[in-house]
């Protein structure tokens, strides 16, 4: 949703690729207008600088198809020169430390970054025993391993559902040298994110 | 498959020639798992690369061997390797569970590795259920042992010194014949498919385990680590004046990614 609100529009980029995986399980409000054509894990370049892609992963990736996914998309990118941003969200409740959960100030974000990544990272990096699973740790695992600098940016967060917060959270990566370049007008973003919050509003109130 | 960290210029990579492979079967309690950890933080060793696979589930953490700020910061992954040269020792730790169907492509991808690097011999740490012992197994010392036939032939003098005790084989079919005898090893994950493959690869393997259950293993790491001393002598057990009885359990050092294996704080509010 941080991705959708702040960097993706439909005039700068296009979508260049999809990944299908044989048993999708995906997130979508609308589950009742879901084609068999719909994918849930598309792949933008920016039209200005087809260098810079971006990848909009709405769908549960197993974890006996996590080797495989990043096989096909990595396999097919230039290595060489490559950057690699991952951002994701987890429950708080997941967070392990040593005073309990209730008294963080949630939701916050941790970073995590390959041997090769160089740069400043935006919010503090995630301490042990804390640990990253499924496919963003699978794409960073991938990236260590093949000497590819990578940051991974997890938000934690006490909400289930998709709020402004929580997307809000995100905003420090704005000013990294990655997205600042990409980042929309602000007046845009807080458009989408009010439709963002209208579209979920209305299935949540039981009452009416 | 295995991928050294360093890959600078024409080094082909660090030399296991003769070197000792030790390594974790993911198995109950976790406890070969836990062993590793208090080696490889004991010894201090160097993370020198890592067995990239698709048969275990991907996860990433930072160092969890860190003793200061400088050092805690690098990205650890699901499988690595350290190594310290000066005892010949080479070791893999697993740090996740195994994904459905590939126990055996993951053995078969280790064993070509351990042929292709020359390793002399692999000690597989393992463990297995304790509410699975028969009468005679409830008995005296948890710990066992496995030898291929061609380590068999190099330490099992030093096993009987040692006075160890051999893994027992059970019953093929129990209550109908005794006559034939099958290893069994329940809750041990790759670890019989790991030595019986061993076996008939001519492969030197030992494997050494503790019966335990799930809940708090880390005694039973203890036990376990200090088992496999008393046949390495990795570390030296120093003889405690007071009692005159060897205790090596407060040689090994905890690592500090072991805080908060039970959870987090409790919150105030609850009481």
């Amino acid at each position: 949703a941080f991705l959708s609100s702040f960097i993706l529009d439909s005039v700068c980029w296009e979508v260049v690729g999809v990944v299908k995986l044989w048993n999708e399980w995906c997130r979508t409000s609308s589950t009742t207008n879901v084609l068999p054509t719909d994918s849930f894990c598309l792949f933008y370049r920016l039209i200005s600088d087809p260098t810079v892609l971006l990848c909009q992963c709405s769908c549960y990736v197993a974890e006996d198809q996590q080797f495989q996914w990043l096989e096909k998309v990595f396999g097919s990118m230039q290595k060489k020169g490559l950057q690699v941003t991952i951002l994701s969200t987890c429950p708080v409740a997941d967070y392990k430390t040593q005073e309990s959960t209730l008294t963080l100030v949630s939701p916050f974000l941790k970073a995590l970054k390959t041997k090769e990544f160089q740069e400043q990272v935006c919010c503090p990096l995630l301490e042990q025993p804390n640990i990253v699973r499924d496919l963003p740790a699978a794409v960073l695992s991938y990236c260590q391993v093949w000497q590819i600098p990578a940051v991974l940016y997890q938000c934690y967060t006490d909400v289930i559902k998709l709020d402004t917060v929580t997307i809000e959270a995100f905003k420090p990566l704005l000013s990294s040298k990655v997205l600042k370049s990409l980042a929309k007008d602000a007046s845009e973003s807080t458009k989408i994110l009010k439709k963002f919050l209208t579209t979920s509003e209305t299935h949540n109130n039981i009452y009416i | 498959m295995f991928i050294p960290c360093d890959r600078g210029g024409d080094s082909a990579g660090p030399d296991f020639k003769g070197f000792t492979l030790l390594m974790p079967a993911v198995s109950v309690g976790n406890v070969g798992q836990l062993a590793i950890d208090l080696v490889i933080s004991t010894l201090d060793m160097t993370k020198v690369g890592y067995f990239y696979t698709d048969c275990l589930v991907p996860m990433v953490g930072n160092n969890p061997y860190a003793t200061a700020e400088e050092n805690s910061t690098e990205l650890s992954i699901n499988a690595e390797v350290y190594s310290l040269p000066s005892k010949k020792l080479v070791v893999l730790q697993i740090r996740s569970p195994f994904i459905k169907n590939k126990y055996r492509p993951f053995c078969e991808t280790l064993l070509s590795w351990v042929k292709s690097s020359k390793c002399a011999r692999v000690i597989l740490l393992s463990s297995s259920h304790a509410y699975q012992r028969d009468d005679e197994q409830l008995l005296g010392t948890p710990l066992r042992y496995l030898l291929t036939p061609d380590l068999e032939k190099a330490v099992g003098g030093r096993m009987k010194e040692l006075n160890w005790k051999e893994m027992e084989k059970v019953a093929a079919y129990p209550g109908i014949s005794d006559t034939d005898k099958v290893l069994h090893i329940p809750g041990g994950g790759i670890t019989k498919l790991l030595f019986t493959e061993s076996c008939s690869e001519g492969i030197q393997m030992a494997v050494l385990l503790k019966f335990c259950s799930e809940g708090d293993n880390i005694p039973d790491a203890f036990v376990l680590v200090n088992y496999l001393n008393e046949w390495l002598q990795l570390i030296k057990s120093e003889v405690s004046t007071s009692n005159n009885s060897t205790d090596p359990s407060s040689q090994w050092k905890i690592p500090s990614s072991w805080r908060l294996l039970f959870g987090n704080g409790l919150p105030p509010a609850l009481f």
